[in-house]
């Protein structure tokens, strides 16, 4: 009998521990049968070098190149918000703060990353748009770079927890032997803990990044929405996350509009797992660089 | 002990199982009547069809109205593969779409529930106050990028598009850019209330939206002379009207046909009114009003002396070097 219930328990778990395979196949099927059709009745490099995005027009335009722009765009201006202040702060609860300060701040960072991302996106469009277009002088607030800000607070939390986790994990004997050695605290933060924690911090941005290239909410409220490629970072933009929300729901369905929405939606599906291959790498060199490899 | 423990693991699992079978009878809300009624489709359509639903509930307990968004594309998709009895359309079922409903055995059948006008809205600060259909075409292709150009200020024109898809879009490309392309770099939202919130905050702009979503934030502008209202929506001589349909498989039978006739008729009609649209019957005086330039006859002139400041011309152009646009600050 006993045996019987640890065979239901294995099986239960199994199936369990295999439907998120299960799903992910399920949807890389759908995004490939339902981008095929356009695949292969459009030019792909055409595609994705194409300057023009008209999908209803007639003849249509799916150039993707302006979407595919913005997302780096975007995603690369949230890089510059969010690594410098969530690495940083993370260095700080770490290092400098006291406990009272960890007290409040750790639970208010937790509390910053489980707000929804369209409170994000509306305090985007509400406050710092507005805000934004008075300050540089700018004929409209909703553009990249203000995207780029929502975006990289929002994904602060993100790294600021993983960093934390990351350099708390580094072994006590490492600063101390550091420090025995007369180092401060300063060159024993930066030259010790810091690398030794490498995999862990580039891990961190890296879920960075991939929060900020797959977020569509807050593109979409607050990017503006204009499918060019940006002159700076100050014209609005397009990327490709906004665009699938904001058309799918009207797209004939089976169109070759409808299709070309699947098509932008593989296409990010490639980049977010060459974002994964590449953390993959890097957190494997660092691990093998300090002798930690497994 | 262990055919103990299996009977205990058994009872579990029929607990869970009786779970189970009473969970859809208890999620039913009315297993009486039992008679649902879904609307799904145009986010333009669907305040007047929504608010209909709320009264016509209450008149008929028996009745569960369920009213979802999604726009109309998503509408009529459903209609074709029936999740949906009703479908809300702000523009006309196309030719491709009564092909796959056809195959899929489904015949749409198409009633008129109300008018919509397309207003063109400029921030309020703005002093012109109409504009020819040529015009507004030349401002969305890109011909004429400064309201100097238009007898306004010299100031840049922010273009405020809707995706490409949206009904909103199509019966604006139709009715005023005849098909033409929308310049690529004009700003492209998602909803009605974007486009108000981003003209009220942006002292160069100008939007379209449904004439329902005009707030006093904006100003709605007359198009060849003629102001937006209830009147000139009604009879067509507003350059930018339409109709707002609700399509449904074959003649509207049972719950859907008292619910659309509940809609197209008299107290219905007005529900449709209060909601900012036009209804199809003359019946007492429109209520919405005009935020034209009586309402507005001072502005906002901070923001338009703003944008005189700036003699930014030409800030959205492409291809200069970024450390040109690093933006000056104004004294």
């Amino acid at each position: 009998m006993r045996h019987f219930r640890e065979t239901i328990y294995k099986r239960v778990f199994t199936i369990l521990a295999f439907a998120s395979l299960l799903f992910l196949t399920g949807i890389v099927l759908t995004l490939f049968v339902e981008a095929y059709p356009f695949l292969v009745s459009h030019d792909i490099s055409r595609t994705l070098f194409g300057l023009y995005w008209y999908p209803t027009y007639d003849p249509p335009e799916f150039g993707m190149l302006p979407l595919i722009t913005a997302s780096f765009v975007v995603t690369l201006g949230a890089m510059v918000v969010c690594i410098p202040i969530g690495v940083g702060t993370a260095l700080f609860l770490h290092e400098l703060a006291s406990a009272s300060q960890r007290a409040v701040l750790k639970p208010l960072i937790e509390i910053l990353a489980g707000i929804p991302s369209i409170i994000f996106g509306f305090f985007g469009m509400i406050i710092v748009a507005p805000f934004i277009q008075g300050l540089l002088d700018i004929p409209v607030g909703l553009n990249a770079f203000t995207a780029s800000l929502v975006l990289g607070i929002m994904a602060t939390p993100t790294v600021a927890s993983l960093t934390e986790d990351a350099v708390s994990f580094v072994p006590r004997s490492f600063r101390e032997a550091s420090l025995a050695l007369g180092a401060t605290r300063w060159q024993t933060l930066i030259r010790v803990v810091v690398p030794a924690a490498g995999s862990g911090i580039s891990t961190a941005i890296i879920l960075g990044i991939g929060r900020a290239v797959g977020e569509t909410m807050v593109v979409l409220m607050v990017a503006g929405g204009a499918a060019v490629i940006p002159g700076s970072v100050f014209d609005p933009v397009r990327p490709m996350t906004a665009t699938i929300a904001a058309e799918m729901g009207e797209a004939v369905m089976g169109s070759p509009h409808y299709n070309a929405l699947f098509a932008i939606g593989l296409t990010l599906f490639f980049i977010t797992l060459a974002i994964n291959i590449v953390a993959e790498i890097i957190s494997r060199r660092f691990r093998l660089k300090l002798g930690l490899g497994r | 002990m262990q055919t103990r423990n299996a009977g205990h693991f058994i009872h579990i699992f029929s607990r869970l199982l009786f779970l189970l079978v009473l969970m859809p009878a208890v999620s039913c809300s009315n297993p009486e009547a039992g008679s649902t009624l879904t609307i799904k489709g145009s986010t333009t359509v669907l305040p007047a069809v929504q608010v209909g639903a709320e009264v016509f509930m209450n008149r008929n307990p028996g009745v569960d109205v369920s009213v979802q968004g999604g726009g109309s594309g998503v509408g009529i998709a459903s209609l074709i593969d029936r999740t949906t009895q009703i479908a809300a359309s702000s523009r006309e079922i196309r030719a491709e779409e009564i092909e796959r409903a056809r195959a899929a055995g489904v015949h749409p059948h198409e009633t008129i529930i109300a008018m919509d006008g397309i207003a063109v809205a400029v921030n309020p600060s703005n002093p012109v106050d109409n504009l020819a259909t040529e015009q507004i075409r030349d401002i969305y292709t890109g011909k004429v990028s400064n309201w100097q150009e238009l007898g306004g200020p010299d100031c840049e024109i922010v273009v405020i598009s809707r995706d490409t898809s949206s009904g909103t879009f199509e019966a604006f490309e139709k009715l005023a850019l005849e098909g033409r392309k929308v310049r690529p770099d004009a700003l492209v939202t998602a909803s009605n209330q974007v486009v108000n919130t981003t003209v009220a905050q942006t002292p160069g702009a100008i939007g379209y939206l449904g004439y329902g979503y005009i707030s006093g934030r904006v100003k709605a502008v007359g198009v060849d002379g003629v102001r937006p209202s209830g009147e000139t929506i009604r009879t067509g001589s507003y350059p930018l009207s339409r109709p707002l349909y609700l399509y449904t498989d074959g003649k509207p039978a049972g719950e859907v046909k008292r619910y659309i006739d509940f809609l197209t008729r008299e107290e219905g009609q007005r529900l449709v009114q209060e909601q900012g649209f036009i209804p199809l019957r003359q019946g007492g005086r429109y209520s919405g009003q005009w935020h034209g330039p009586s309402g507005l006859a001072s502005g906002d002139q901070a923001g338009l002396s703003k944008c005189l400041s700036s003699k930014r011309k030409g800030h959205l152009r492409r291809g200069r070097p970024l450390i040109e646009k690093r933006p000056r600050r104004v004294s």
